[in-house]
């Protein structure tokens, strides 16, 4: 891994600016977090993304020949470190920052205009701002693959599946346990209108930060006894949640995860407590898939690659990071057809790029990732680009996929999200690109 | 030799009792004031201006806002963040709400409220000190947090309760650029600054000072003890709600309530102990030091590592710069428990004397 | 209003409370002995299940693992008197304070290096789930582990409580509290003193983070149960170990019955401020808090 020093790396501009460039190396920041509360999720999904960028440099020699480079910059998973490492990366020789991850909701919103402004494209894979789904409003952000919303009508899908049917609803009773912030509000909207819909009754219950004590919560859970539970956690508050579900009783077979409840982290620290727990996922996880094996046999047969402990590879934040890592250097490759194969692209071509994604059903065999994740296209009308999601269950040692792909409900998501989009660009005096004339 | 004050006669109180009554410390300031306000948007670049020294004046003024309380009058408080982002939000709202509504008038309606707030919950110290205050000044920090994202009208309804600041905008003239920015919040921090220098060195800045010292000979002496403990309470919370409005106008320019957590309220704090408690130069230097640190670490750790040629670890560079950081402030507050502000007052000492100490 | 509801709120508030107790007793352990408001107690009991639990991991026999632990805690005790305390004997509380704060970043780094930030499963194998017969006769879901939890802060209390009164050394503990200079000026060895001390609240700090631990797993939030405290000591006094206990009761009771009652009318989520809130509120009545000392201001 290369670790240049900004001071060094400054010189380095100042003396060689155009030598470099013709090094032909393309910059993508890795802005996460190692320590914290969060280091399970930061660590993983960024492993995942530099493990693939690391085997694409080690197998095709880079993209049509130009290497990927990487720098590590802590955030700490705090809004102002978010926008320092922000800062610090946009110009990093030799490209600038390509694209951004900030895998976190807080520094997505705080770098919206910020990136928008400066042409650095911001890829916020199932978090950030739903309703930049609405290419129009938001040309540098894409919450790609599927959002907050689309995930919330997928587990009400499910749901209803199990039932035997959508008009099982009926008379039900639904409890959505939630993380008391921004990131925990966001299905509430989306979750209300189908109870209307649905004709199902719905209770929000808030777990206030950090959610390492439930028992109210899970009292009032008890009291409702719910049909299903929809469990919106971060953290210490998944483990802790399933515990106290078990406290009082309440099946976990009946409890569905939002994806950032359904990583190993959340689930072992519950121990046999976490059996049946069912999460949504827009990935899934294994070693087996054939890029997995490619990363095995070209970056950690070699003695690299970011684990040390060799048990998270495959995990489900690691698969995470591997498809992160494929959008992006997807995204490349279609920018490089583009604008010049072989040769670095900037920002507002890397924007291109990721408007024009089209991974198909094909285009993932041959990435080796057929059931890693959903087939993906995005428009200018459309950053999210597919929404569909799959479930999988804790069966006490691993996760198990128990459905295949499942489509959103896109008239009730997409309907919201130009709602709210137009919201925000009336607020921001915003004139929405006419997408028919983008090429 | 350079820093002398011999042959400065003062020759009326007014001038004996001027805010910086050597000449070298006004000239000192006066060559302060110009690099800040004209060579660093010279020669500062995007990255120093808009990351590094916009959030690092915010925070000053919040520090100044804090150290008016806890180092002046005597009150420890843990509720800083929540003054801030009372700050934020209700500019927000105001900018929103009131038409025509000039920015620099939302700011002050964001400190306003802040400073109502700051009374309500200033209302214990009249009852209950020290670390039994410090806790329950908590409860406004999560009571606030809790109330912004519960009631809905704060952010406009806005699903996620993030807010996204208007556009700064004074006669006509939009400040969007990082330099136009910085320089916005280096003029209000500068005018704070100096009211507050000024302030505590007057009437009431004594009183507080008495509070602190002893309340009981304070209020023996007549110094009114509830108007002068919720006068500091409100004057404190207005400079942190001016700072969170900043926070949200000039900085981040998005901003949601858990930008304004508990940690960000024990930074601050860490701040003017660190800088120096009751000193308005102890909150920058606390400010600078705080801030600063752990960008220098983490340049630092790369530079070791790229020197060495080594590669450590991503987490372990993080958890070193960390355990480096609280080593720092534990060292710090050995060698100098009154602050880096008192260290550089007996450098002023040594300075006077220079080069024949006695 | 269902009353058998009600009970199960009151008992599972109690025992929540008795969780928020385990670790308020390690704060009023170092407040009693050095007036250090300590800040850092989050972090040892992060350490301590962290150092524990690893070594379960790694096949060390239980009890052996605890008995290390405890030792790697004394240790620690002993390297942040020398460290840190002692060159800070006299500053002002809230140097100290600040001190500690510093302490718990250097604690959280080392643990996290030595052991890494991924979370762990801990099970003590004490059941975690209603019991049975219990539940079927009263219609209230207490379990085991609850039990236990009261048991083992009972125990903790009663022995903490004899060992400050009834032995020599806690009468010195309660002298160096009065005042360090005096304890120093009778011959108290004052380094000592606080060397037990901090070795008593790692030992505090290692049951409060398996009991934590158990019911969480072992992670990085493991530092958050401190903030869980701080309403049980405002309430209970921070130096009382009998108001850390009563004050766990009354802030985990009154805490749950809000959340559950005034909860769902004004949106949920109260419990993040409802104990400072209560605490406030009693303290404006009583400002010692209920067992603190009273102090008298003399001019």
């Amino acid at each position: 891994m290369k670790r240049i020093s900004i001071a060094l790396a400054a010189a380095a501009a100042v003396v060689s600016g155009a030598a470099l460039a013709q090094a032909k190396e393309q910059f993508v920041p890795a802005n996460g977090y190692w320590v914290g509360p969060y280091a399970p999720g930061g660590s993983g999904f960024f492993g995942g993304i530099i493990d693939y960028m690391a085997m694409v440099n080690e197998r095709d020699g880079g993209v049509n020949g130009v290497k990927l480079t990487w720098e590590k910059c802590e955030t700490e998973y705090n809004n102002a470190r978010g926008v320092e490492c922000y800062e610090r990366s946009k110009k990093h020789p030799p490209t600038g920052a390509t694209v951004i991850h900030p895998l976190s909701t807080g520094i997505t919103y705080s770098l919206i205009e910020k990136a928008t402004a400066d042409h650095i494209p911001i890829i916020s894979m199932g978090y950030g701002r739903t309703s930049a789904a609405d290419g129009r409003v938001f040309p540098y952000v894409f919450p790609l693959i599927t959002t907050y919303w689309s995930q919330a009508t997928v587990m009400v899908k499910y749901m209803g599946q199990k039932m035997g049917g959508m008009d099982k609803w009926k008379g039900k009773k639904l409890v959505l346990i939630y993380h008391d912030s921004a990131y925990g509000k966001e299905p509430i909207p989306v979750l209300t209108d189908m109870a209307k819909q649905y004709g199902y009754e719905f209770t929000p219950i808030a777990v206030p930060h950090p959610g390492n004590e439930q028992q109210a919560q899970w009292l009032q859970v008890r009291q409702i006894k719910p049909d299903w539970v929809i469990l919106w956690g971060w953290g210490v508050m998944n483990p802790t949640a399933l515990k106290a579900a078990a406290k009082v009783g309440y099946p976990r077979e009946k409890m569905i995860g939002v994806w950032w409840s359904g990583a190993e982290e959340d689930v072992i620290p519950a121990g046999t407590a976490a059996k049946g727990f069912v999460a949504a996922g827009f990935n899934a996880p294994g070693a087996d898939f054939p890029v997995m094996k490619d990363i095995q046999k070209y970056v950690y047969a070699k003695g690299k690659g970011e684990f040390e402990d060799k048990s998270r590879f495959g995990s489900i934040y690691h698969t995470r990071g591997v498809v992160g890592g494929i959008v992006t250097v997807e995204a490349i490759r279609l920018a490089q057809e583009k604008f010049g194969k072989g040769k670095p692209i900037t920002g507002e071509q890397m924007r291109w790029g990721i408007e024009h994604l089209n991974i198909d059903a094909k285009r993932l065999k041959e990435l080796g990732a057929t059931g890693l994740m959903p087939p993906t296209k995005i428009s200018c009308m459309d950053h999210e680009g597919s929404g569909l999601v799959k479930f999988q269950q804790w069966d006490g040692t691993k996760w198990k996929v128990i459905t295949d792909w499942m489509e959103p409900d896109r008239n009730l998501v997409r309907t919201k999200v130009e709602a709210d989009a137009a919201q925000y660009a009336k607020e921001k005096g915003i004139t929405p690109r006419d997408c028919s004339k983008e090429m | 030799m350079l820093y002398r004050e011999a042959g400065q006669f003062k020759s009326s109180y007014a001038e004996d009792q001027q805010i910086f009554p050597i000449l070298q410390d006004r000239i000192g300031m006066i060559v302060l004031l110009a690099v800040a306000f004209i060579v660093v948007p010279t020669i500062g670049n995007q990255y120093w201006l808009s990351a590094i020294l916009t959030p690092f004046l915010v925070v000053s003024l919040a520090a100044i806002g804090l150290n008016i309380l806890t180092g002046y009058a005597g009150q420890l408080s843990l509720g800083t963040a929540a003054f801030m982002a009372v700050g934020a939000f209700m500019a927000y709202n105001a900018e929103l709400r009131i038409p025509g509504m000039p920015i620099l008038g939302s700011f002050i309606i964001g400190g306003l409220c802040a400073a109502a707030v700051g009374i309500v919950f200033g209302l214990p110290s009249l009852r209950i000190k020290g670390f039994y205050l410090a806790v329950a000044t908590l409860a406004c920090q999560f009571f606030v947090l809790w109330a912004i994202n519960r009631v809905g009208w704060f952010s406009n309804h806005s699903s996620s309760g993030v807010i996204t600041a208007q556009k700064v905008e004074i006669l006509g003239y939009t400040f969007a650029t990082p330099v136009s920015k910085y320089l916005l919040t280096l003029s209000i921090v500068t005018v704070m600054a100096l009211l507050a220098k000024n302030l505590m060195r007057s009437e009431t800045g004594r009183a507080f000072m008495a509070i602190r010292d002893m309340d009981v000979a304070a209020s023996v002496i007549g110094i009114p003890m509830m108007k002068t403990k919720l006068l500091a309470f409100a004057i404190s919370s207005f400079y942190c709600g001016v700072a969170g409005a900043l926070y949200a106008f000039c900085y981040l320019g998005t901003v949601e309530p858990e930008a304004f957590t508990l940690d960000l309220s024990f930074r601050i704090l860490f701040m003017i102990i660190v800088g120096g408690v009751g000193s308005i130069m102890g909150s920058f230097i606390g400010a600078a030091f705080i801030t600063l640190l752990p960008i220098f670490l983490n340049l630092a750790s790369d530079l070791i590592a790229s020197a060495l040629s080594i590669e450590i670890p991503h987490a372990i560079v993080s958890n070193v710069e960390a355990i480096v950081f609280g080593g720092l402030i534990i060292l710090f507050l050995i060698l100098e428990p009154h602050g880096l502000a008192r260290l550089w007052q007996i450098a002023k000492e040594k300075l006077r004397l220079w080069p024949f100490p006695h | 209003m269902n009353v058998s509801f009600f009970f199960e709120v009151l008992a599972g508030g109690l025992l929540a409370g008795v969780m928020y107790s385990l670790v308020a007793l390690g704060f009023v352990l170092i407040y009693k002995a050095s007036g250090v408001f300590n800040y850092a107690q989050g972090s040892l009991v992060f350490l301590a299940a962290l150092c524990f639990v690893s070594m379960l991991e790694g096949g060390v026999n239980f009890w052996l693992a605890i008995l290390i632990t405890l030792a790697v805690m004394v240790v620690l005790g002993v390297v942040i008197e020398r460290v840190v305390l002692r060159p800070l004997v006299n500053q002002p509380q809230i140097t100290l304070f600040m001190a500690t704060i510093g302490l718990s970043f250097v604690l959280e780094g080392i643990s996290q290096i030595i052991w890494g930030s991924q979370p762990h499963g801990l099970e003590l194998g004490i059941q975690d789930v209603p019991m049975e017969w219990l539940s079927e006769k009263t219609n209230i879901n207490i379990s085991q582990f609850d039990l236990f939890a009261a048991l083992v802060a009972g125990v903790l209390v009663a022995a903490l409580a004899v060992f400050f009164h009834k032995t020599r050394v806690g009468r010195a503990l309660r002298a160096v509290a009065d005042d360090h200079q005096a304890a120093l000026s009778v011959g108290i060895p004052l380094q000592h003193i606080w060397t037990i001390v901090w070795a008593v609240a790692g030992f505090v700090a290692l049951v409060a983070g398996l009991m934590w631990g158990a019911r969480n797993g072992v992670q990085y939030a493991l530092t958050f149960v401190a903030l869980k405290a701080l309403p049980v000591l405002i309430l209970g006094g921070f130096e009382s170990i009998p108001g850390a206990i009563v004050g766990g009761l009354i802030i985990g009771a009154s805490e749950k019955m809000a959340e559950v009652y005034l909860g769902p009318a004004v949106g949920g989520g109260i419990e993040s401020w409802f104990p400072y809130v209560l605490a406030l509120a009693f303290l404006l009545v009583r400002p010692q808090g209920l067992f603190g000392e009273k102090i008298i201001d003399r001019v």
